[in-house]
């Protein structure tokens, strides 16, 4: 086992622009406001022609916005949902301003995604004519795991090294840990971040056979909870090094990465590998645990994953941490559940208004008084972010105030 | 940012293709010599229970070979190292089983099949093979996949690792897949990166060239499948080249190699 004495300090990196798009809307003021208003984005399945019961986060008009003419190579539910957020919060603007200011050479795209646009490939098996795809389904350059990073990498005209990062859950988490390294390494002067992940049938059905769907809107840390709610969404980050400083919105702190060993599709028992990722990112911040202000769990709202994360933070924080599970608001958002609550770790870092835990009424047995689920309002220093995946794969990023 | 071009030592190389389930079988060919008949179909990693391994799918078991003589060949506990595993499509078998049951009988998706239809399958098998609690990451980057994978695994020793395990790997693409994302048959490939020291054998230096061209892979090595661009490095390395290139996205991702595996 790694010791976190091992682990070196990091130079924080600027994050200069950031968005998300969630059940919750377009953009960071769509999700501020529903955060504050404590308003779910989580509705009835209406998705498809599943035949499930549960409830569903779901990005509304997808259907209605193709992706514009030069890009219809790329056509898919995923990257209209990649295309859509990445108009949001001039990010599109600011990653062209990047471009321009370090050479496109310059700029790698980290993207992460747990299925890609497997959506679109399920349609074409569906439309198969015999054994072959339809000529405009065959056609279409999304039928492969890098499909995501490909199209950011088209849509943004950045040439760095450019990856698709798939680990499941945490996979978006990862895009800035594997960003930071390269920055690091100097094999890139600046990185554009970020996960999409969109509902299909895979998931949709994959997560029931596997039992994990709640019938009811998720309720993370609930003693009663039994299960979580799927969503989808995109969210981006733009990470430069120190220099960007006047025009960082928050900093990428720390990061740490660790495994579970244990099983496929369920946590380590004892939160092992949880425990080692936080210590990680909190010893490459240089950070002590009560320096943590606010900590956006991953809380999916399985029976296995909250009992084991709620103990493992009263393992290693103090009583004042404020910890909250945010998938009551957008639903698990699966590959896109790292970006979308880094955005909003980062948006509590900037009002200090700290989301508490939606649809949750008695605490789980295994919560130390850290797990809140009321909202509170103060300033803090340093947030944090747990993004925990299949395979046992996780990761903890710890970002700080501009 | 001014910095030298990421470097490591090579310490350990897996490798297992159709018919020559070794880095040395590999070597032998390269060079030639008559390789040993008999070459076992599937691969059939030791770290797997037997039970676990007719379970697990091929594109696992052969990166787990890959990963693990890898290892082996560089004396290094597997528990202690990061690793990243890189490909292109992931198991494509899962992917059309996956698809087709989704397009009949929804409600009969396997949850196993479901949870080793991830593309980070392999790297979870491979952690809880050798009980690692080390980081792990999957990648996919197109053509790119090992090249970004060898980046990756560049960036962690100058963050501070000591050392980190790469593995490439893709296996056969299924039905109506074929044709718009070929692969063909088994290939895993593998190395155990380390920091430079004073006495390394073998070196490898990166520099990304937006205008050099990729080299060739060997032809009558694992021919149409997806991680075949890897075999370029492997087959420089095995015939003492000085040079190689890899596909990277744009322009290639050209390795200086210094020493020899002897």
């Amino acid at each position: 086992m790694h010791a976190a004495a091992d682990i070196p300090r990091i130079a924080p990196l600027a994050v200069t622009a950031l968005t998300a798009t969630t059940a919750l809307g377009a953009g960071l003021a769509a999700q501020r406001d529903a955060l504050r208003q404590r308003r779910s984005g989580l509705r009835r399945i209406d998705f498809g022609r599943a035949a499930l019961e549960c409830w569903i986060g779901r990005v509304d008009g997808l259907e209605q916005a193709p992706l514009p003419r030069a890009l219809a190579a790329w056509e898919s539910r995923n990257h209209r949902l990649a295309w859509q957020a990445l108009h949001q919060d001039g990010f599109a603007g600011a990653a062209a301003a990047a471009v321009a200011r370090h050479g496109a050479g310059r700029v790698a795209v980290v993207m992460g995604t747990s299925t890609s646009s497997i959506g679109q490939t399920e349609l074409a098996y569906a439309q198969r004519e015999g054994e072959r795809f339809p000529a405009a389904q065959a056609a279409l350059r999304v039928h492969s795991p890098h499909a995501l990073g490909d199209f950011v990498r088209e849509a943004t005209g950045a040439q760095g090294p450019c990856m698709t990062v798939a680990t499941a859950c945490s996979s978006s988490a990862k895009v800035f840990a594997h960003a930071a390294r390269l920055l690091q390494a100097g094999l890139a002067d600046a990185a554009i971040v970020g996960g999409v992940d969109t509902l299909c049938g895979s998931v949709l059905y994959g997560f029931n056979a596997l039992q994990l769907v709640s019938a009811a809107p998720c309720r993370p840390f609930d003693a009663a909870r039994d299960g979580l709610s799927l969503g989808e969404a995109g969210g981006y980050a733009l990470l430069e090094r120190e220099a960007a400083a006047p025009r960082a919105l928050a900093w990428l702190c720390g990061y740490g990465e660790s495994s579970d060993a244990h099983h496929m599709s369920a946590p380590h028992p004892e939160g092992l590998g949880a425990r080692l990722a936080m210590q990680d990112a909190l010893a490459r911040a240089g950070l002590a645990p009560a320096q943590v202000g606010y900590l956006n769990l991953h809380g999916t709202a399985t029976p296995a994953n909250d009992g084991v994360e709620a103990r493992a933070v009263a393992a290693l924080f103090p009583d004042g941490l404020h910890a909250g599970s945010t998938k009551g608001w957008t639903g698990h958002t699966l590959g896109a559940a790292g970006i979308v609550e880094s955005a909003i770790a980062v948006l509590a870092l900037r009002t200090g208004e700290l989301p508490g835990t939606l649809n949750s009424r008695v605490p789980d047995p295994a919560c130390g008084p850290q797990v809140r689920f009321d909202d509170a309002r103060r300033q803090v220093d340093y947030a944090m972010n747990n993004a925990f995946g299949f395979g046992g794969n996780n990761c903890t990023l710890v970002f700080g105030r501009a | 940012m001014s910095m030298g071009a990421p470097a490591a030592a090579i310490e350990g190389i897996g490798l297992w293709a159709p018919g020559l389930p070794s880095w040395e079988a590999f070597v032998a060919h390269r060079r030639g010599e008559p390789v040993a008949g008999g070459a076992p179909a599937r691969p059939a990693p030791a770290l797997l229970p037997a039970n676990e391994r007719r379970r697990a799918p091929d594109t696992v078991l052969v990166a787990l070979q890959a990963a693990q003589d890898a290892c082996s060949a560089a004396g290094r506990d597997p528990a202690q190292l990061p690793s990243v595993f890189a490909s292109r499509y992931g198991d494509l078998a899962i992917t059309d089983h996956l698809c087709r049951t989704l397009a009949q009988a929804p409600e009969e998706v396997s949850p196993t099949r479901f949870h080793n239809s991830v593309h980070n399958a392999a790297a979870g098998y491979w952690t809880i093979g050798t009980g690692a609690h080390q980081p792990a990451t999957a990648l996919s980057a197109g053509p790119a996949s090992f090249a970004m994978g060898l980046v990756e695994a560049l960036a962690q020793l100058a963050a501070g690792a000591p050392a980190v395990l790469l593995v490439g790997y893709d296996g056969p693409s299924a039905g109506p897949l074929r044709e718009v994302v070929p692969s063909e048959g088994l290939l895993g490939v593998a190395l155990v990166l380390a920091a430079c020291g004073e006495h390394d054998r073998l070196r490898l230096r990166l520099q990304p060239d937006p205008a050099a061209a990729a080299a060739a892979p060997p032809e009558d090595v694992a021919a149409g499948n997806a991680m075949a661009p890897a075999l370029a490095l492997l087959a420089a390395i095995a015939e003492g080249a000085p040079r190689t290139a890899l596909p990277a996205g744009a322009g290639a991702l050209v390795l200086q190699l210094e020493g020899s595996h002897g």
